[in-house]
């Protein structure tokens, strides 16, 4: 690939008493790109998050960020290393004022419980960037969810992060939202920070995301540029449950009945892999 | 061999009663998610009525036995469950622990209000008759509570997986809220669960009392032992709680033949079950951090530093007052009161602010006062040694227990005070058994403050400070953090906080706090004891600060009066005081801030009714509405943002739905 990888998951295995959430998972997001982790609900996104920020220990398997094997490193020395996410099941400080998440981020970033003062303009910064200002005064548990999801990430920018992990920031975000918040996306990538996304908005995967990588039943099932993962006969048949160039044997054991109805389809906007796709960015 | 063995059955009496108890504080917890702290104390009051039916009113034994296990117990098992408990488990820890706290102070003093003090002899089951194996004997009493602790195993097994109920039981400790779906009635599983759970506590406390005695305390403090047989199988898991008690029982019988008699060590027999809880809590497997919690808690609003100094200077106007016209024995009441709430205080800041539950603060205290009698130094430096040395404990008792939270926490600190009460606190290096240690009063400057009134007001000027310092503290970087972390601790992780350090010192802060007002009690009174700090009266303690209003200061003052009244007072004002407290402990279900949260509300609607009016009335005096807003202090707080909001809630926060937090 050319480049150095930021970020590397290596043939990582969560297990849950008898399931199997993840299954020798390998992939890698890199520093000024943004990396997409799609797949069906249950496939193991989250997981793979919580083992890349620490949340959940793996059963096995390996991660390395920025150059060090991380597998015994607590969650908060990951996050002192560069490393910041935000949640799918929001985790905004709901007591607090979106001003105040964001403040608590920086105080935490500057160590020393703060005696290094964040100036207002830092803090109302982020907030502006993200576009959130209008919500600074606010309790952060009575904000709308796609704004309390731009809220943890301006916490997460407070922190100066090298690599952000993102899951499902879009949900909530209204059309010309989510195209503000590509752009954003794109910028941060432009900064040279690593940006690994689990996103259900095709749309917004296809037209940022630079690699993609597919998940299927905890195993990685496609990696690549966005127009090769969105042709790829597994994928779809991985989304959709069927694909006219995989036969329904081939897949036994990686993603063959994934047991997806039609009506999970409409869950995830992921009938746009086979229907007409945005153009790809260059 | 065959006598050892045979002794080792016998032994296992003590396990088995502790087993029965165990089992029904297990099997309410795991149905309910509701820890049921006056478990003993149901045990106690009724193996009182199981007295009153056989002796007293003279009913046969069986026909006392049978009305009690299987009329009054189930009776109360569900009058708690359908009046009190329900819908406790999803409430946060200190809710739902605070409501079983008061149900224990309640029994207590049911009991004590029924059953006058006397003398009063549990008579063992089929009392006389023994049997003999090898060269051991066993008493008939022994033997029935083996076989029902065998029958009680048995019966709840069969339970749990051969009848519809027990199957649902079991399904409503996952999920209550699918069990509806699919047709199940979790009320009616949480009824029978609380309904066996007290009939069990009823036959443990039945069995016990005639090896204990009709003790109200005594009683109800066994059920230490059960806790630590539940906490071996996580609360949840019958067997092992029935393995516990068995090994419990055979520990403490044994304990006492191998271990010293002499010294610190004699008294180990005694604190041998909260050692063993302690250990397997410390024991217990780390707890992942849980994301996706609903989050969010409405606190009552937070004043400005100006006007908490007014009502800071308020109050000690009126101290000054009381001071110069009170009694020396109402003084001494005063002053209590002001050691009551300082370490209300110390609450304050770690169950109300950090969201952490410690049942270990008047053990703190007691270091502090200890220390402060020990130093001989009754000045200044003194009393900030004791502090320091309370809050070194505090940080010791904290780093074990870093991993635990919720409800393992305030177990392992209930463990922790009641080792230190029974081991260092009446040993001879200490207080001694009950011995007291001559104290000096306070010296500030070099001037001794020798009148009573001076004393209690100083006092009271320690407790003004120590509450802007915590109003300061918590307007500030650490208060924020504090709020954050009760919030999620998930995201304060993967923001970069390394948590085990900041609760380390969250918990020596609070406990030198405790420590500070234990210092300035033992000088008050001039001499103290270990009973002054007895382990069980952090459960009152707890329960009043919770009460009351454990998010403010407001609420720390009136749980100080609160806890003097229940130690000191008359009857007559003790009933009026279990009524506001019964009242409170259920109004928390709706709003966890107490009854000081509704007095500020009753304070806001007031200024909104009659404000307008009376200041229409008065002649304006230059800068009396602005001043507060003008201070530096108020402006500093304006420049750092964010916290106005805090000042001045939106009226829909008062509504707003307190989320639970978790465990």
């Amino acid at each position: 690939m050319g480049r150095d990888a930021l970020l590397e998951v290596d043939d990582v295995v969560v297990r849950f008493g008898g399931v199997t959430a993840v299954n020798h998972a390998s992939f890698v997001a890199e520093a000024g790109r943004v990396t997409g982790l799609i797949g069906p609900n249950g496939a193991g996104k989250t997981t793979c998050f919580n083992v890349i920020s620490g949340l959940q220990r793996p059963t096995s398997g390996k991660v390395r960020f920025d150059g060090r094997g991380l597998t015994h490193t607590p969650v908060h020395r990951r996050a002192k290393r560069g490393m910041g996410r935000t949640f799918q099941r929001l985790e905004a400080f709901g007591s607090l004022t979106v001003r105040e998440n964001v403040r608590v981020a920086h105080d935490i970033h500057q160590g020393l419980l703060g005696l290094v003062k964040p100036s207002k303009s830092d803090v109302d910064g982020l907030l502006e960037r993200v576009g959130i200002s209008a919500y600074a005064q606010e309790r952060a548990d009575s904000i709308p969810t796609g704004t309390a999801r731009l809220l943890e990430l301006a916490r997460c920018l407070a922190g100066d992060p090298k690599l952000l992990l993102l899951d499902e920031p879009s949900s909530g975000l209204d059309e010309s939202e989510t195209d503000a918040f590509g752009e954003l996306l794109r910028d941060l990538a432009a900064e040279g920070r690593g940006v690994l996304m689990v996103e259900h908005d095709m749309d917004l995967v296809m037209t940022v995301c630079d690699v993609i990588h597919v998940l299927d039943f905890g195993s990685v099932i496609a990696s690549g540029q966005p127009a090769d993962v969105r042709n790829d006969p597994l994928v779809q048949k991985a989304y959709l449950g069927y694909s006219d160039d995989v036969p329904d044997g081939e897949l036994a054991g990686v993603s063959a009945g994934t047991g997806l109805s039609e009506q999970t389809l409409t869950d995830i906007p992921a009938v746009e892999v086979t229907a007409q796709l945005p153009a790809v960015r260059p | 061999m065959s006598s050892f063995i045979a002794y080792t059955v016998f032994r296992l009496f003590s396990g088995a009663a502790f087993a029965i108890a165990a089992s029904g504080l297990v099997l309410t917890y795991s149905t309910t998610r509701v820890f049921n702290v006056a478990h003993g104390a149901f045990g106690m009051v009724l193996a009182f009525v199981f007295w009153d039916f056989s002796v007293r009113q003279g009913l046969p034994t069986w026909l006392a036995l049978v009305l009690v296990l299987f009329v009054v117990a189930p009776a109360i098992g569900w009058f708690i469950q359908r009046f009190v408990a329900r819908g406790l488990g999803e409430a946060p820890v200190s809710v739902s622990l605070v409501v079983t706290v008061a149900l224990l102070v309640g029994c207590i003093g049911f009991a004590t209000y029924v059953y006058k003090p006397e003398v009063r002899t549990a008579v063992p089951f089929l009392a006389g008759t023994q049997f003999t194996i090898g060269d051991a004997t066993i008493t008939a009493h022994q033997l029935i509570t083996i076989l029902a602790s065998a029958v009680v195993a048995a019966g709840l097994w069969a339970l749990l997986t051969r009848t519809r109920i027990g199957t649902a039981m079991r399904a409503s400790v996952d999920n209550p809220e699918l069990l509806k779906l699919f047709g199940g009635k979790p009320d009616r599983v949480a009824s029978l669960a609380w309904m066996i759970g007290i009939s069990l506590a009823a036959l443990g406390g039945i069995l016990l009392a005639p090896v204990v005695g009709l003790d109200y305390y005594q009683l109800t403090l066994l059920v230490i032992n059960a806790y630590a047989a539940a906490a071996l199988g996580r609360l949840t898991s019958l067997p092992l709680t029935f393995v516990g008690a068995m090994g419990l029982g055979l520990i403490t019988s044994f304990a006492p033949q191998y271990l010293p008699s002499e010294g610190m060590l004699g008294q180990i027999d005694n604190i041998l079950p909260a050692l063993f809880l302690f250990a397997v809590l410390i024991a217990l497997p780390q707890a992942q951090l849980r994301v996706g919690q609903v989050k969010g808690i409405v606190s009552v609003p937070l004043p400005s530093i100006t006007k908490a100094g007014a009502w800071g200077a308020g109050l000690l106007v009126l101290v000054a007052l009381m001071a110069r016209s009170f009694t020396e024995p109402n003084l001494l009441l005063l002053g209590t009161v002001a050691t009551f709430a300082m370490v209300m205080l110390s609450l304050v800041l770690l169950t109300g602010y950090g969201g952490h539950v410690s049942l270990a603060q008047f053990t703190f205290a007691g270091v502090g006062a200890l220390a402060y009698c020990k130093l001989g130094e009754p000045n200044l430096y003194g009393l900030m040694v004791s502090a320091l040395i309370a809050a070194g404990v505090g940080a010791l008792v904290a780093l074990p227990v870093l991993r635990l939270t919720g409800l393992y926490l305030a177990l392992a600190t209930l463990a922790f005070a009641s080792i230190m009460d029974k081991m260092i606190f009446q040993s001879d290096f200490a207080f001694g058994y009950n011995g007291t240690l001559p104290a000096g009063r306070l010296s500030i400057l070099g001037n001794s403050i020798s009148s009573t009134g001076g004393y209690v007001f100083v006092m009271a000027v320690f407790f003004v400070v120590m509450s802007i310092a915590l109003l300061v503290l918590r307007r500030g970087v650490l208060g924020r953090l504090l709020i954050a972390m009760r919030d999620s601790p998930a995201a304060c992780g993967t923001l970069g906080l390394d948590m085990r350090w900041f609760r380390v010192g969250l918990f020596a802060l609070s406990a030198g706090m405790a420590g500070l007002a234990g210092g300035l009690y033992a000088g008050l009174r001039e001499t103290t004891g270990a009973a002054d700090y007895e382990f069980f009266k952090s459960l009152p303690l707890l329960l009043l600060a919770v009460v009351f209003g454990v998010t403010s200061i407001t609420g720390a003052a009136m749980g100080g009066v609160g806890l003097m009244l229940l130690f000191n007072s008359t009857t007559s004002t003790q009933s009026i005081l279990f009524i506001v407290i019964a009242v409170g402990a259920v109004l928390l279900g709706r709003n966890p801030n107490g009854v000081a949260s509704h007095l500020f509300r009753l304070g806001r609607w007031g200024e909104r009714q009659l404000g307008p009016r009376i200041r229409s009335r008065l002649p304006v005096l230059p800068g009396q509405s602005s001043a507060e807003d003008a201070s530096p202090a108020a402006l500093a707080v304006v420049d750092e943002g964010g916290e106005q909001a805090a000042e001045e809630p939106a009226p829909r926060a008062e509504t707003r739905e307190v989320a639970a937090h978790g465990t």
